[in-house]
């Protein structure tokens, strides 16, 4: 059982015990996710997406600005007027719409995963400091996080975007700047609640320091929820991601973002279906793989929150 | 008592309604470029002494604390001072356009609780039923989906292929009735201008689904398994053994307390709706403050952005604020 396993994390042993220890732990959960239909559809189709991104020019079929006039509108392979040559069809430029969604994975990939990881990072160490320390920190900390809830996410980063312009960075940080909260509150309110079990308490009264509490203690009894967050923060972001470059506020023009590239066939979808449904197609798979990934996470490790 | 609480909940929005002012006040006027040089950027060329008129017209040769001072003061007392690129008062803007706005929210919200709450009700009732399964199936896809590309989808199913649902606009030219409250389809049944009536629901239908289809997946799902939860409590299983029908037991038991957590996930779903309104009303070109909002960011409009973001934070904070109450009347266990 993981959880068992997760309980030999034994707090002071030498490294190499801890190393082996989360090596254990980490194939118990690769077993739990193989056993867990769901977490393993999802896990297949997302990991499918990884290594589309990652070999995107060798697997896309033409590279993803080029295209002709001439060729514009192609409709899918399977309808009449289609052709092999571009499964999926072509948009108003003439651009293989198949090989600017492969290439598109990669913008929303990186863009999910590393706003994740900065608001994780953020959240997770003022979090715990806040929640650890509390004072007049935590109540700074706390009321800008109230104020921040006040904004509406999208809103907010399109305000930012609009500031800082577009680009890949200025968007990593307009979605970085209020998603932080979400960690903090969970990791706030966790680390309150575990300061007060015995574990810490004994800790403590051997003398160990506030930041050996913090980083040996308390925190891998926590990691797991905030690990169950972050998988299911990933989907939105890119949702939130194709929204912005969807409203032209996204990376830079030239790099293909399926939200972008669903907003250049709005003007089309009489004549061409095909140019805004398919990135958004490519989109919502991912997303739903993202999703299913994440709740079947939770339903292994954190089976208190696990939906019937 | 209760009136106590209710009221000190109340007083307690008020340092956050300030904070966020402060906040939206202060990104407005570090962001490089200040309002003048985009006014001027506009006009061509301008002398010094122009500039200067402007910068007094409006207050921006002043310290910037007392230039917070009167920014709160006069937002007030209602005064957002005026657009700069419409060059009108942005209270009066907000006011015409928050009702387009006002009415999308309620109809995505009408929209996601009578689909929402029946499908959770019956999923939890005939647990792992084909029912259940397809209705949990379908929520799950309703989370995933990006409402921009579903609003896409249901412009090309509704309007173009069946053409039976306009995909743009709240009315038809000249359909408009009487002005009572600035929501349609309200003012046509208030006016008796059925023909409008039926006009303005027809346009509402689609953006109205783009809008609520997350949260009606949201809301299915907590129904769902709140309602599973509260039906394997002692009460109604005593509601049963009294030999009550299973619609009695369902209704008049389990449901009133299985939306308890539902009425908290409405409440920041409806943070959620406002928040989400920008990409329905740019694709439904639906004359809300969403449009208004996204407009005003791109052309810098700053005073507009500051009002808009305002009323916002406002909104969030009152949705925030009502379910709070909400929930004391609900379930008289919870102290707010």
């Amino acid at each position: 059982m993981l959880t068992a396993a997760r309980g030999t994390l034994t707090r002071f042993d030498p490294v190499l015990i801890r190393v082996r220890t989360i090596a254990r732990n980490f194939s118990e959960l690769a077993y739990q996710v193989y056993r867990h239909p769901s977490a393993l559809i999802g896990f297949v189709i997302l990991a499918a997406y990884v290594v589309m991104a990652l070999f995107a020019p060798v697997l896309a079929p033409y590279p993803p600005n080029k295209g002709s006039v001439r060729q514009s509108f192609m409709p899918p392979a399977w309808q009449e007027g289609g052709s092999p040559a571009h499964l999926l069809g072509t948009d108003h430029v003439g651009r293989d719409i198949l090989s600017r969604i492969i290439y598109g994975a990669r913008v929303s990939l990186w863009v999910g995963f590393l706003s994740v990881v900065v608001s994780m990072v953020v959240g997770l160490v003022l979090g715990a400091i806040s929640g650890y320390y509390r004072g007049i920190l935590d109540d700074v900390l706390s009321r800008f996080a109230e104020l921040l809830m006040a904004f509406p996410f999208l809103l907010f980063a399109i305000g930012v975007m609009a500031i800082l312009g577009p680009g890949f960075f200025n968007l990593i940080a307009a979605l970085t700047f209020k998603s932080w909260v979400e960690f903090f509150r969970l990791v706030r309110g966790e680390t309150i609640s575990e300061k007060t079990k015995e574990y810490v308490e004994a800790a403590r009264a051997q003398g160990q320091s506030n930041f050996a509490i913090i980083t040996g203690e308390i925190l891998p009894n926590i990691i797991h929820s905030v690990v169950v967050l972050a998988t299911l923060r990933v989907g939105y972001m890119i949702i939130t991601e194709a929204s912005l470059s969807f409203l032209g506020i996204g990376v830079q023009p030239g790099i293909p973002a399926w939200g972008s590239m669903v907003d250049d066939g709005r003007d089309y979808l009489r004549t061409a279906w095909w140019v805004s449904t398919m990135p958004g197609l490519a989109l919502l798979l991912l997303v739903l793989a993202i999703n299913l990934f994440g709740e079947g996470l939770r339903d292994i490790l954190d089976p208190r929150l696990k939906v019937d | 008592m209760r009136g106590v609480r209710v009221l000190e909940r109340i007083l307690s929005t008020i340092p956050i309604v300030f904070g966020v002012a402060v906040i939206v006040f202060c990104v407005m006027r570090f962001t490089p470029g200040d309002p003048i040089d985009v006014m001027m950027g506009r006009e061509g060329h301008v002398s010094q002494e122009q500039i200067d008129a402007l910068r007094r017209e409006f207050g921006l040769d002043k310290p910037i604390h007392v230039q917070l001072y009167l920014f709160l003061s006069r937002a007030v007392r209602g005064d957002l001072g005026n657009s700069l690129t419409k060059h009108r008062p942005v209270s009066t803007l907000i006011r015409e356009r928050l009702p387009a706005t006002v009415e999308l929210a309620l109809g995505a919200l009408v929209f996601s609780l009578v689909l929402a709450i029946p499908i959770g009700v019956i999923s939890a009732v005939r647990q792992y039923s084909f029912v259940d399964r397809a209705s949990m199936a379908a929520a799950f896809l309703g989370i995933s989906m990006p409402a921009f590309w579903l609003g896409i989808i249901c412009i090309i199913v509704f309007s173009v292929r069946l053409g039976i649902l306009p995909s743009y606009g709240r009315l038809p030219y000249g359909l408009e009735p009487a002005r009572v409250t600035g929501l349609y389809v309200l003012d046509s049944i208030l006016t008796g201008n059925f023909s409008s009536l039926l006009a303005a629901l027809r346009h509402l239908f689609l953006p109205s689904i783009t809008l609520g289809a997350a949260m009606a997946a949201i809301v299915a799902r907590v129904m769902r398994s709140s309602m599973l939860e509260v039906l394997r409590q002692d009460y109604v299983m005593l509601a049963r053994a009294k030999g009550l029908t299973e619609w009695a037991v369902i209704t008049r038991h389990a449901l009133v307390n299985a939306l308890i957590p539902t009425v908290t996930v409405v409440g920041i779903q409806t943070g959620v709706l406002l928040g989400g309104n920008m990409i329905v009303e740019t694709i439904f070109s639906w004359p809300g403050i969403g449009r208004l909002a996204v407009d005003a960011i791109f052309n810098r409009d700053y005073p507009l952005v500051q009002g808009v973001v305002m009323v916002y934070a406002l909104t969030f904070v009152l949705a925030n604020l009502a379910v709070d109450i909400l929930y004391t009347y609900i379930n008289p266990k919870i102290k707010l």
